[in-house]
């Protein structure tokens, strides 16, 4: 038997058998949002959807946090802020990226597109949000604009996916709803758009 | 019946905001000197708050105020389970004890880091049978159950009783529960085949894509609060009475809702949204409460997990004589959750047994917030049954497609612990669909076939879940303008029910889709009260309420026109968005012109008189204040009688990986029976959701935590896994029976739950076909079971484990 779990067993006893314990602070990690003492934020300029746009950043701040809440581009979504569901999904010099992944201080060079940048001036849907409304893709919808940048993403580097690449190329993006099915046939959809 | 919207495919009205990023969650709004809230949560699973000294906090700068559950309760905590807004007696770690405001998150959580908070620590517990046994830890203040109109109560079995359900015997404890028809000694009696075994499902996080973030203000004495839920007015109704506000000066807003499954249909699942709206109250400023990942694990709930034991009896023709089941339902830490009961009645309503029988207790533990999800009890159960099915069909010799049609509930059956009838049920018909579609008979060569290390197997499952109620409230308006704006409370949770049901008005009055408006979003628009959207109702029950309120417009414009240009109502009809007489179209109005008289005469025609009798509070308020404002048809649904059903099924084919355990499900059909389709895309959507959901139920998610510690390990998507791209099909093959159901008036039922349960029953068994015959008893089926199993090793090392690795 490991003896530390019996020490802390034999703690935990002394505990519950009636002394009081005391905790400080929150059990949880901070989120994306918390900053420590002492930061100061820097005016940079970053690339969005075309403009250049100036924007006090902190050291440690996520480009999700920025479009967020510096920009107001709510578009981009926090799933869970660490990396595994793709609902703040942006193009990085056309690659998929997580924006809760990556800091905005390290975009000061790169061409940043997030779903509201997909509109034609004329008002016009990008052929996959198109082939996402024709083919009813979204269900709670929260998902969506990281599964519409993901698939931007796959078609700009192939235009005809086969479903098993679109499967593949959508695969970094959770949908609790379960409309992958769904997706699948807006990208298909949306390739045939062109 | 040849219908101009319903079964026809449609572009919701919210499908281009969620495509574009502009449609609005709860987060994404902002308000001029909107502070953040933080929460201060519980680390220990089992506590009492001693004493709480935030002095530190409140003097830093940027900190607007605390709120503690003595401010949120002053006379005392509710004593019962169930979820608080803040609580000094935490059943589970996450639990939240405080908030505190602050002019930005960093500010907050500096403070809150700050606060020292003194516990006491209580016994806790994570798995519900060492509650039960004698001298083990109870989770709650005062027990380890809850018993309506009684409080907390200890339930206690021996060890020995403990023990000996954990190797596999049945229960000899007596039940606090105790359900049944029929008799069963006689019915097993007739059995010519008889199993019987202990088996677990297992509990697991909603895990809704959108955290359970709110923000609320207060303005001229109303509380403005956005959030998310699946209802709209029905979630409002219940979080004023949790928030302690009048109904009438609520404003709920809510657009858009990022999942739900069950734990945002009621509002007693969500009372956290009581932190930002009482906060503002407090502090005088808009309140923002964004909730991370981790929160919304521990706050979000879970799907109950069973600790059960089944005996199931065939007769020698296939006939499933006899279901036995005696269930320890996992409460967790908050309570909540009527999946055995749910569980017990779909065995008796699928398969028709003659003789059911439930005996039952709910154990909490200290784990996550147990409530409704997806299918609840329906679909856990359905994941046990089907392999069970598949071994008495091969021993009886009978095909496994033919047992589950000889036990098919069909129309004028009756089903469940009270013996309803269904208003109708074409489960026959969606067997026959399913085999023919996925060619079930062509494909039983297939059957437990080898290629290298991959064994092939065929699975067929069926699923249930009551799908409809009534009683519900609908208004429409029309202005002088002429479009028909349809008043809608359902709630935006992604089935875009909300507005498929919309369209029977637009049925009733035959006017085009583009002529119409829902009218939704939040309450302030006046809007009536529905249902929660929850158990697969909404189609059903809000079709009633919608075609009954346009049959009320309607009436009401054959009255006028009849007064006003001669004959009798009867003499008139509707088309082309006009009144008219049905011998010479070209007398009557326009609906512009007929809603503009209406408003002319005012009394009943713009709801300010004859308004129908038991109309629901939040209606009378609706009405009230769109009373006088325009042409208005307005309708009290009254109550049906029978159980409207949600049926499924799913076949599939498998390769099980023997050297990896891993599942590739290479073909599935599933086809919904659920009376005339609505809406073509929508039903197709809720199809593959339950899918992708079954795959989840049968071999990937659970909940696990540290049962030292009562530490949750898996608040993330990863740890619970949710089945994403790759663990689900490449393309998944629908279908529906579309035959219409007499109780409502356009035949449709709801679908939302049980291609879950169809998923499952068909995976599990397809997992029991591929390993020749071999029954887990258990859901999750996981990789590492399946290769414990070749290798010859026991799975469970503590038998019937509960919120861990089988132990």
């Amino acid at each position: 038997m490991n003896p530390n779990l019996t020490r802390r067993r034999f703690i935990k006893g002394v505990i519950a058998s009636g002394a009081a314990a005391t905790t400080t602070g929150m059990w949880y990690a901070a989120n994306g949002q918390d900053r420590p003492a002492g930061y100061v934020e820097r005016l940079i300029r970053i690339n969005v959807n075309g403009q250049m746009r100036s924007v006090d950043v902190a050291p440690q701040e996520t480009l999700a946090s920025t479009l967020r809440y510096k920009l107001g581009l709510t578009g981009t979504k926090l799933g869970c802020n660490r990396g595994e569901c793709g609902a703040c999904t942006v193009l990085v010099d056309d690659i998929a990226t997580y924006a809760c992944s990556v800091l905005t201080h390290s975009m000061k060079n790169g061409r940043i597109e997030t779903v509201e940048g997909l509109e034609s001036p004329n008002g016009d849907l990008h052929p996959v949000q198109q082939g996402f409304v024709e083919q009813l893709s979204p269900q709670c919808g929260y998902c969506t604009p990281g599964q519409v940048m993901a698939a931007v993403a796959l078609l700009r580097v192939n235009p005809n996916p086969t479903r098993e690449e679109a499967q593949l190329g959508l695969s970094g993006n959770i949908c609790r709803c379960g409309s992958y099915d769904s997706y699948l046939d807006g990208v298909m959809r949306a390739a045939e758009i062109g | 019946m040849a219908y101009m919207h319903i079964g026809k495919d449609f572009v919701p009205p919210d499908v281009p905001g969620k495509v574009t990023g502009r449609i609005k969650y709860a987060e994404d709004y902002t308000r001029e000197g909107m502070v953040y809230a933080r929460l201060l949560t519980s680390p220990i699973p089992h506590g009492r708050v001693l004493d709480i000294d935030a002095s530190e906090a409140l003097a830093m700068d940027g900190v607007y105020g605390i709120l503690t559950a003595d401010d949120v309760y002053p006379d005392g905590e509710p004593q019962s389970t169930g979820l608080k807004i803040l609580t000094n007696e935490p059943t589970l770690v996450g639990e939240p004890i405080l908030a505190v405001a602050a002019v930005d998150e960093k500010t907050a959580e500096t403070a809150i880091a700050s606060i020292a908070v003194t516990f006491e620590r209580l016994p806790h517990v994570i798995d519900p049978l060492e509650s039960l046994e004698e001298g083990g830890p109870d989770a709650y203040n005062g027990g380890n159950t809850f018993v309506f109109r009684q409080g907390f109560v200890q339930e206690k079995w021996t060890a020995d009783q403990v023990a000996s359900f954990r190797a596999g015997n049945e229960p000899s404890a007596e039940p606090p529960t105790e359900l049944a028809y029929g008799d069963l000694d006689a019915s097993f009696a007739e059995a010519a085949f008889v199993y019987e075994n202990t088996f677990t499902t297992a509990g697991y996080p909603h895990m809704s894509m959108e955290p359970r973030s709110a923000m609320a203000y207060w303005e001229d004495g109303k509380l403005y609060l956005h959030g998310g839920s699946q209802s709209l007015t029905a979630f409002a109704d219940g979080i004023a009475g949790i928030i302690g506000v009048a109904k009438e000066d609520l404003v709920f807003v809510n657009v858009a809702t990022g999942g739900g499954f069950g734990q945002r249909a009621r509002a007693g699942s969500v009372p956290v949204y009581g932190v930002p709206a009482k906060l503002s109250q407090k502090i005088n400023r808009p309140v923002m409460m964004r909730v991370t990942r981790e929160e919304e694990f521990t706050i979000g709930g879970a799907r109950q997990g069973f600790q059960g034991w089944i005996k199931l009896g065939f007769k020698q023709d296939g006939t499933m004589s006899a279901a036995d089941l005696w269930i320890v339902s996992d409460n967790g830490g908050k309570g909540g959750g009527g999946d055995a009961f749910s569980a017990t009645n779909a065995v008796s309503i699928v398969y028709q047994a003659e003789a059911v029988r439930l005996r039952g207790v709910s154990i909490g533990s200290n784990t996550a917030h147990r409530g409704a999800q997806r299918g609840p009890g329906e679909n856990q159960i359905a994941a046990i049954v089907s392999p069970i099915l598949d071994k008495a069909a091969d021993e009886l010799g009978i095909d496994r497609l033919e047992i589950r049609k000889i036990n098919t509930p069909q129309n004028g059956d009756v089903g469940g612990i009270q013996r309803q009838p269904f208003t109708s049920a074409y489960m026959p018909e969606a067997l026959e669909q399913t085999a023919q579609l996925f060619d079930w008979e062509g494909r039983q060569s297939r059957r437990r076939q080898r290629n290298g290390s991959k064994v092939t197997g065929l699975g067929i499952g069926q699923g249930y879940h009551n799908a409809g109620r009534s009683g519900m409230d609908g208004i429409v308006m029309m202005g002088a303008d002429g479009r028909l704006k349809i008043h809608n409370g359902v709630g935006n949770l992604g089935t875009y029910s909300y507005a498929s049901t919309s369209r029977a008005a637009a049925e009733v009055l035959k006017m085009p889709w583009e002529s119409c408006d829902i009218v939704t979003g939040r309450t302030d628009l006046h809007l009536p009260i529905t249902s929660p959207q929850d158990g697969s109702n909404s189609i059903f029950t809000n079709t009633r309420t919608f075609w009954g309120a346009a049959q009320d417009m309607l009436a009401k414009m054959k009255e006028i026109a009849a007064n006003e240009l001669g004959g009798s109502p009867d003499d008139y009809d509707v088309s082309n968005e006009r009144i008219h007489q049905i011998a010479d179209e070209s007398v009557g109005y326009s609906f512009a012109e007929v809603a503009q008289r209406a408003m002319e005469l005012g009394g009943k025609y713009t709801g300010e008189a004859e308004l129908p009798e038991d109309l629901a509070e939040w209606t009378q308020i609706a009405v009230s204040r769109l009373a006088g404002s325009g042409f208005m048809g307005v309708y009290h649904d009254p109550a049906h009688s029978g159980n409207p059903p949600g049926f499924t099924v799913t076949a599939l084919e498998i390769e099980l990986d023997t050297e990896t355990g891993k599942i590739d499900i290479k073909d599935i059909v599933s086809v919904g029976e659920c009376g005339t389709v609505m809406h073509p895309q929508g039903l197709k959507n809720q199809l593959v959701g339950g899918v992708v959901w079954g795959v989840g139920l049968s071999v990937l998610e659970r909940h696990l935590y540290d049962p030292q510690n009562g530490l949750p390990a898996s608040t993330g998507y990863w740890q619970s896994k949710v089945p994403t791209y790759l663990d689900t099909p490449l393309k998944i093959e629908t279908g529906w029976v579309d035959l219409p159901d007499p109780e409502n008036p356009v035949g449709a039922r709801g679908i939302g739950e049980p291609t879950q349960g169809s998923v499952s029953a068909a995976l599990n068994a397809a997992i029991s076909d591929a390993l020749g015959g071999h029954i887990f008893n258990a859901a999750p089926v996981t990789t590492d079971m399946i290769i414990n199993h070749l290798a010859g090793t026991s799975e469970q090392a503590t038998p019937l484990a509960q919120n861990n690795f089988r132990g």
